[in-house]
């Protein structure tokens, strides 16, 4: 049974990572714009062709 | 890609390029490309000349058309101004943000991140696309911040300045859903954790199971106090205000709940019930997240001071100045230039000024203001820039006294108790009380007993399907009517709507719509016609203006000796030859025998030639609308003359209350009047005359054709083609009340059977943890799928 101890502890230490970053992206504007990045990738291709 | 073009171009031959509008007259061509005005021109133009024409290629017509008139951005130097648009700022380098409600489709995006081909000395822009806004960094010293604006206006996508909103409310949604996050991270951890538990394994693991529910203690408290503490918050204000709201019973709920499982953990006496608890916060913030994103996307809260130009050029020594209005002192001098509204009532110093009131008192005629008369504020100039003298700060004047109405100040939702309020107020009290006698009685037989069971008791009476229930029905009904066309301010105007039971219609505008039927009734020769567009183009009387648009035009006439009388007519020459075009009176003519139009007379060379007839549309359905609103008291008020009330009658009935001539004063009057009665008046109205009264009633819907310029004060903004369908809007209201008192009831519901277990004492951890998930799963599971069936219902019937 005392390796349940040290799976649950992995797992949570994991899911808290997982939270962080979550956390982390969020503060730091991943998810203002859903939209504008997968739009814009478009445009760079565009502008090669052109060139 | 070439043949593909010539394709799209010959299917489509009739729309503009740039905006997608249907043509109406084909005179504006550019490289075999038409257009519908003069301002879409120009923007192809612009953007032609600067090699951005891969604009045309994200999207088809990605423009909006741009007939509106322009506004100026010199204001934007100003120290005062700038420095509450701007995020960062250095010698060499300066980053401002905009709002560009204007931006919808990839091409937009496209076009403002190149913005720096157009205007130089600007270096990066971003975009913002969910926002709407725009991040520009630049040089201050190579270019100002109303270059960039002008530069962005010249493209079409003018920002939208409006100081009072600048400070973007991001932060407080992205606290919102970090708090979500932890809780249900805590959520699912606890669950897991729980499972011995559950699988009544309790009294098997010993250590392991201690282990457990200290984790489960350690992941409570940031939900507890971090995600929950909103809560706290609100229901401790609310308790200082001496008033309870439904924060009140969840605060002690959560409170309860925490604190006897903590006891429970602590001293070893089993896990507590700290999954139910991090469920209930997890869907209680989901909820409120719900109800944030919906209003948001609804957002308009735009006040009054968005009409009024920010800023006005004032006269200092023999130049002029861009300075605030409010900063304007008497005896200042200003300048107002064409379409510009006069902030504050001023004295006239040039010679004369064609002022538009219908603003201030709903009149359509511009009226004629001569040297050393007084303007009042909230007139709009039309024709060549005139001198103004202020002679009254704004704050005082004329206009802001009827905005600073009692209806404006005092917010509406105070007069109304809320369902929610209201239901939670009696169920607080009588959890309170139940409380207590719970308490007695186990006091006096099993005193050991007694705080266990309070706590269960306060612990599964907390209404959070309660609270659930309402956010989910009304923020779902929000978002389903705002997809038919009809945008709310907030979810409580479902609520009222459900109640009202008098509807006020203002006509022009709301009844009847922008364009008209023109008929001639005469004869003349083509260039005649085109002489006659000339003059009525240099006019800006609203029957000018619809025939001038009406008619073909010829840029090469040249008119002399223009004379406009003011309720009668104009006169004008062309190649010497004199034209009259007003009123029978004015070209002495006869009237026809049946008025049921405006007319417009046209001599020429004093020789009447016959008349326009001009009939302006009555909105399709309206008819049919009105048979269906036959449990309402219908009324209609208007700012125009009587000359529509016998069509107005056929519509309305002889019986309903028709006022004419009314001032917005005698409109908000009116609504006063009736709301007196008891009674809860819907008022539709569609101009800025209308304000006043659209936020005296209890439901101020403003009509509009155009959503994205027209945003008076009011509750809900309804699409003009949309009215005909207000009998549904109103039934969906009152179905949406409806379906949450039935929410309401199956919570009680589980309260019930919840509470019998807990005040007899037999409340388990597994009765508390199975009831509170479903009754809250349930509830809400109950009001989206029910607002979904019932609003895809009534909807279909009319799409």
């Amino acid at each position: 049974m005392t390796i349940l101890i040290l799976l649950i502890s992995v797992s949570l230490v994991i899911a808290i990572l997982f939270l962080l970053s979550f956390l982390w992206s969020m503060k730091h504007g991943q998810f203002n714009d859903t939209y504008g990045p997968a739009a814009r990738m478009l445009f760079d291709d565009k502008k090669k062709k052109h060139e | 890609m070439v043949e593909t073009t010539i394709e799209k171009e010959t299917e489509e031959s009739l729309s503009c390029f740039h905006c997608g509008q249907p043509v109406r007259d084909s005179h504006l061509m550019l490289d075999n490309r038409l257009f519908c005005c003069r301002g879409c021109q120009t923007v192809y133009q612009i953007l032609n000349d600067n090699n951005l024409c891969d604009y045309y290629q994200y999207e088809q017509h990605p423009g909006l058309t741009q007939d509106k008139v322009e506004g100026d951005f010199t204001f934007l130097d100003e120290p005062s101004i700038k420095n509450k648009i701007l995020i960062f700022e250095s010698a060499d380098y300066a980053k401002a943000e905009f709002y560009v409600p204007a931006i919808h489709c990839i091409s937009c995006l496209w076009l403002l991140e190149n913005i720096q081909k157009i205007c130089s000395g600007v270096i990066k822009s971003e975009v913002n696309f969910s926002a709407k806004r725009v991040t520009i960094s630049y040089h201050p010293l190579q270019v100002n911040l109303s270059a960039i604006a002008n530069a962005m206006q010249t493209i079409g996508y003018p920002p939208q300045i409006n100081l009072d909103t600048q400070p973007n409310k991001v932060t407080f949604n992205k606290s919102l859903i970090a708090k979500i996050a932890i809780a249900g991270f805590a959520f699912g951890n606890i669950m897991l954790l729980s499972f011995p538990e559950y699988l009544g394994m309790e009294n098997n693991g010993g250590e392991l199971n201690r282990l457990f529910s200290y984790l489960i203690l350690a992941l409570s408290i940031p939900v507890t106090f971090y995600s929950g503490n909103d809560y706290f918050i609100n229901a401790w204000k609310s308790f200082k205000q001496k008033q309870l709201n439904i924060d009140v019973p969840i605060a002690i709920g959560l409170a309860a709940l925490f604190l006897r499982s903590s006891y429970d953990i602590i001293t070893h006496n089993g896990p507590g019930y700290m999954d139910s608890l991090s469920g209930l916060v997890f869907f209680l913030l989901i909820g409120r997240w719900f109800q944030d994103k919906t209003f948001e996307s609804l957002a308009f809260d735009r006040d009054y001071q968005s009409y009024f130009p920010l800023s006005v050029q004032k006269r200092i020594a023999e130049s002029y100045k861009a300075v605030l209005v409010l900063d304007l002192e008497p005896k200042d001098i200003i300048q107002i230039r064409n379409m510009e509204v006069v902030p504050t009532d001023a004295e006239l110093l040039s010679e004369e000024a064609f002022i538009d009131f219908s603003f201030v008192t709903g009149e359509a005629r511009p009226s004629k203001v001569k040297r050393g008369e007084i303007i009042f504020a909230g007139g709009r100039l039309l024709g060549i820039p005139v001198l103004l003298e202020v002679i009254k700060k704004t704050s005082q004047s004329h206009l802001t006294s009827l905005w600073n109405n009692e209806a404006f100040q005092k917010p509406k939702e105070s007069k109304y108790k809320k369902i929610i309020d209201y239901a939670a107020q009696r169920f607080t009290w009588a959890v309170l009380l139940l409380t207590i006698a719970t308490g007695i009685f186990w006091y006096q037989h099993d005193r050991e007993q007694m705080w266990l069971v309070i706590t269960s008791v306060l612990m599964v009476a907390c209404p959070c399907a309660l609270a659930l229930a309402a956010p989910f029905t009304y923020g779902n009904m929000m978002r389903k009517l705002g997809h038919f066309g009809f945008y709310l301010k907030n979810a409580d105007v479902i609520e009222r709507l459900a109640k009202a039971d008098t509807i006020i219609f203002d006509k022009t505008g709301t009844i009847t719509f922008g364009n008209a039927h023109i008929t001639w009734k005469g004869f003349a020769e083509e260039n005649e016609l085109k002489n006659v567009q000339a003059i009525t183009a240099s006019s800006t009387h609203p029957l000018s203006v619809l025939l001038a648009k009406s008619l073909q035009s010829d840029s090469s006439i040249t008119i002399e000796k223009i004379v406009e009388k003011p309720g009668k007519g104009i006169e004008a020459y062309v190649d010497g030859v004199l034209y009259q075009i007003g009123s029978a009176n004015f070209v002495s003519a006869n009237k026809p025998n049946q008025q049921q139009a405006s007319y417009v007379f046209i001599s020429i060379n004093n020789e009447v030639r016959g008349y326009f007839e001009i009939t302006t549309f009555i909105r399709p359905g309206l008819q049919q609308l009105i048979n269906k609103l036959k449990n309402f008291t219908l009324g209609l008020l208007s700012g125009d003359n009587e000359s529509d009330l016998k069509r107005m009658q056929t519509f309305f009935g002889k019986d309903a209350k028709m006022r004419f001539n009314q001032s917005p004063h005698d409109k908000l009057a009116y609504i006063q009047t009736l709301q007196n009665q008891h009674k809860t008046v819907v008022m539709l109205g569609d101009g800025l005359n209308d304000s006043g009264a659209l936020k005296q009633s209890d439901i101020g819907i403003a009509v509009t054709d155009d959503t994205g310029v027209f945003t008076p004060a009011c509750d809900g903004i309804l699409q003009g083609d949309k009215l005909q369908y207000l009998d549904k809007i109103i039934l969906l209201a009152k179905k949406s009340t409806r379906i949450l008192k039935v929410a309401f009831a199956i919570s009680f519901f589980y309260n019930i059977i919840a509470l019998s277990f807990a005040v007899s004492g037999l409340l388990t951890p597994l009765v508390a943890a199975i009831l509170m998930p479903i009754s809250s799963v349930s509830v809400v599971g109950f009001a989206t799928l029910a607002v979904n069936i019932t609003s895809n219902k009534i909807l279909k019937e009319t799409l």
